[in-house]
């Protein structure tokens, strides 16, 4: 198999593409004075841990002197809260953890539009079409695997090669996390239900291992229980950074369009209702310059969205990783994938 | 008709006067506050339309009624099988120890039901430490009950102090006589407790599994991680995935009709037992001598303490050594715990106030009044936490939007949510006053207020602690109305826990988990310390 030689010239060439880009084009919003928000009052519905961007927020708060305010949850019960509060939501800012939550808040009409220059920065896949919100930054779906029991070379580009009996027992998933759900919600939009159903039954008839998180089925792979997993890109870099470097598993990237591939976003919208739209439209602007964009990718291993701003040294670069859909707002009928899931019984 | 529920009506008719203004206006607030939630659900469950018939119609709402049925009556079950005995020994028998055992068997409350199922993850699942500690003596896999059985374990084991303590305040009623008697006509130990003990504690075991069975089938969280496929987790993933708020609010109510129908079996159990409820203990019997009987007493309590309690705290214990041992920097930060104590003590405070008349009201003038009040909290206590948050955001930013995201309007929901539970506490020492207490005292010349700080007080007080208790350990471990309803900023230990351990951060997870288990255990010690001292 030729694909995985292909998955590192594409990283090669990516890095290569971002090095000349930092050269030629220097990030010059980085130049770009800080606002002073002394005395403003921000108030952000957190889809996003605690743990992750809290930090994040102080930082906030002592560049521009903005109070903020921070109401921490599930992405998908802010965004349900948010449904319920209506036009009186006390909230200034929603920063959900994935695309579904922002669109389902967009479709009630509730978020104004964003500042169209400030965030032309993001490429168009990675913002709502009408722009009521904006990817932050990005996490890619990836294979994980044993750098130990698996050669690079055995490493088929295509998500839908996994059904074949030779990986029988060797695959790890995690049917019950929403990024694994969106990637089969983009598997039946580009393949269709009955493709969709096929290979998830395919893929149980090889007696995947269930793991609660991806965490857990990363670690399940460096403990030798399976070779594979369908996860995020970032949880192998999390871990090996963890282990201090020297980490078992590695990350596969497949074709680009292909199904397997899916570029889901952490994004903010603002609601209409907000008491300070300006303070949460300097803050969107703030999380798109590029010293938080690089804070991302080393804090967290995500993906800057905006160009010019290098991603980590292990990963490919995003412009080399294009997933079939266009639109992430399509990938909001969870109910359907919830349902061919229990259908096939790779949910209980 | 038979002849025993014939008598039993009668009885009540007789004695039961009504019942005076001020506490029947009592229990109509009760009442309607309990019932507002259920209307916002109703009023979204309505908004859906043919959509939100077609998904309660459909064949998997059927398949989700079944399993949550089983899953509460074999948490119930679990909880009965377990707490009934665990009851028996700490507070009749010479059981070496009784006291600490008396803590150990109420400690599981300390555990919230995620941090137990996370646990037991943890613990015995295939790359739990259990199996890390074991692999060097050549024990490769570790027996681990996944899905079905698991999740009926976990939440039996987190439930059995409900049982527990119901059964535990009952046993303290029964009377010496009762007991001499079945044993004086030649009964061994094991008859007696069949013929004699049992019989009038069934109320009491009643209401403890009742409260097992419903939290069981309101919980998301210990479902969810051990993947049980409930109506409660149905409703979330409804929320969560589907954003679909109307056909959540409609297996919501479903959920509440469930537990209808579990407070209906309550009841009649209830009733037929009615005639055999002490009233007044005039002796206290001797303990039970356990004999040979001492070492299997001492393996069940050792048992359900180190699997509800033990490995919590073992689990605990291993993600602060590993996140050291990695050198995580770990933030001690205490603000959570204030959060945490002004909710907890705030809601205690409430709810046991408002569970006063009540509780009075249904001790006291058994009718229709009384029981309508009661069923009405009892089935706030059984909504899914989600329903019930967003309900009562809806209620506040209608009806008192000054308050929306108040701490007053997070205290009083809390409150709200477990206000059965002090009723229940409360409901056996106002049964155990006997009606002519207060006039003995008030002809003896005692004005009102005397009477209920000499006399009323001093008995209710077990009770009043105990149902405090119940209520501020609830609010300790509460997430969902905490997450939604709180003020913006406000965080407990309960949501930092749950915030750190959703990214995978156990080591931060640690502290939080290690405060919430000290403050509750040392809340239990102090309950169980209060309830010997008023033998």
């Amino acid at each position: 198999m030729v694909r995985r030689p292909a998955a590192v010239l594409a990283a090669t060439l990516g890095l290569v593409m971002i090095a000349g880009g930092v050269a030629a084009q220097s990030p010059a919003p980085s130049a770009a004075p800080l606002p002073d928000l002394t005395g403003r009052t921000l108030t952000i519905y957190s889809g996003r841990s605690e743990e992750l961007v809290g930090p994040l927020f102080e930082r906030f708060t002592a560049e521009t002197g903005a109070q903020v305010e921070v109401r921490y949850g599930e992405s998908a019960e802010l965004a349900s809260l948010l449904l319920e509060e209506g036009d009186r939501s006390p909230a200034d800012l929603f920063f959900a953890q994935d695309a579904g939550a922002l669109g389902a808040v967009a479709a009630a009409g509730l978020f104004a539009p964003l500042d169209g220059p400030t965030i032309a920065v993001v490429p168009a896949a990675y913002r709502a079409t009408d722009g009521t919100w904006t990817g932050i930054t990005g996490r890619v779906r990836v294979l994980a695997y044993s750098t130990e029991r698996v050669t690079p070379e055995e490493l088929p580009g295509t998500i839908v090669a996994f059904t074949d009996p030779t990986w029988k027992g060797r695959i790890g998933w995690v049917p019950t996390n929403a990024s694994f759900q969106a990637f089969v919600t983009e598997l039946r939009l580009v393949l269709g239900d009955d493709a969709a159903r096929a290979w998830l039954e395919g893929i149980l008839a090889n007696e995947p291992v269930v793991y609660e998180g991806n965490t857990q089925a990363v670690e399940g792979i460096a403990a030798g229980e399976v070779d594979v997993a369908f996860v995020n890109h970032y949880y192998a870099i999390r871990l090996a950074d963890e282990a201090g470097g020297e980490y078992p598993v590695a990350n596969h990237f497949f074709d680009a369009a292909d199904p397997g591939t899916l570029v889901n976003v952490a994004g903010a919208g603002i609601p209409a209702s907000a008491d300070d739209a300006d303070v949460a439209g300097a803050f969107v602007a703030w999380l798109l310059r590029p010293e938080i964009q690089a804070w991302f990718v080393g804090a967290e291993s995500e993906y800057p969205l905006v160009a010019g701003i290098p991603a980590d040294p292990r990963l490919p670069a995003i412009e080399t990783i294009r997933s079939p859909l266009d639109d992430l707002g399509r990938l909001a009928d969870l109910a359907g994938t919830i349902a061919l899931l229990q259908e096939v019984g790779a949910l209980d | 008709m038979t002849v025993r529920t014939a008598a039993f009506r009668h009885r009540v008719r007789r004695s039961a006067p009504r019942p005076p203004l001020p506490l029947l206006a009592v229990a109509a607030g009760v009442a309607v506050i309990a019932l507002l939630p259920l209307a916002v659900l109703a009023l979204r469950a309505l908004e859906g339309e043919a959509r939100t018939l077609d998904l309660l119609l459909r064949p998997r709402t059927l398949e989700l009624v079944l399993s949550t049925a089983i899953l509460g009556a074999g948490t119930a079950a679990v909880a009965v099988l377990l707490g009934v005995p665990l009851a028996w020994c700490t507070v009749r028998t010479d059981l070496p120890g009784r006291r600490l055992w008396a803590i150990l068997a109420i400690a599981p409350l300390a555990v919230p039901s995620y941090l137990l199922a996370y646990a037991f993850i943890a613990s015995f699942g295939p790359r739990g430490w259990v199996a890390d500690l074991l692999a060097p003596i050549g024990v490769t896999s570790v027996p681990f009950l996944e899905g079905s059985l698991g999740t009926i374990v976990v939440m039996g084991l987190a439930t059995t102090p409900f049982v527990v303590l119901a059964t535990g305040a009952a046993l303290r009623r029964v009377d010496a006589a009762t007991e001499e008697v079945a044993r004086s006509l030649g009964d061994p130990p094991l008859a007696a407790l069949r013929t004699a003990v049992l019989p009038p504690l069934v109320p009491a075991i009643g209401a403890g599994a009742l409260l097992a069975a419903l939290y069981a089938i309101s919980d998301f969280g210990a479902p969810t991680i051990l993947r049980y496929d409930s109506l409660a987790r149905a409703i979330y993933t409804q929320v969560r995935s589907a954003f679909d708020r109307a056909g959540a609010s409609a297996l919501a109510l479903l959920l509440v009709a469930i537990a209808l129908v579990l407070l209906w079996a309550e009841g009649r159990a209830r009733d037929r037992s009615a005639l055999r409820q002490p009233r007044e203990v005039r002796r206290r019997p001797a303990p039970v001598p356990l004999g040979r009987w001492r070492i299997p007493a001492l393996a069940l309590c050792s048992v359900v303490a180190l699997l509800s309690l033990g490995t919590p705290i073992l689990t605990v214990a291993v993600w602060l050594g590993r996140g050291l041992g990695a050198g995580t920097e770990l933030r001690l930060d205490l603000a959570p715990l204030g959060d945490s104590l002004t909710l907890a003590v705030g809601a205690a405070l409430v709810a046991t106030t408002a569970a006063l008349p009540l509780a009075w009201l249904i001790g006291r003038y058994p009718g229709r009044a009384a029981a309508l009040a009661e069923r009405l909290a009892w089935l706030v206590e059984a909504m899914p936490g989600i329903s019930f948050a967003l309900a009562v955001v809806a209620l506040t930013l209608n009806l008192v939007p000054m308050l929306y995201q108040s701490l007053a309007a997070l205290v009083f929901a809390v409150a709200l949510r477990f206000l059965i539970q002090p009723v229940g506490a409360l409901r056996s020492p106002i049964l155990q006053i006997g009606p002519h207490l207060g006039e003995a005292a008030r002809s003896l010349g005692d004005g009102r207020i005397d009477v209920i700080r000499r006399i009323l007080l001093p008995l209710l007080r077990p009770g009043i602690l105990a149902g405090a208790a119940l209520v501020f350990l609830g609010a300790l471990k509460e997430l969902p109305l905490t997450l939604l309803v709180a003020p913006t900023g406000f965080t407990t230990l309960a949501t930092e826990l749950w915030d750190s351990a959703r990214e995978g951060f156990y080591a931060q997870a640690a502290i939080p988990a290690a405060l919430l288990l000290a403050v509750s255990l040392a809340s239990l010690a102090l309950l169980v310390r209060e309830q010997e001292a008023a033998r």
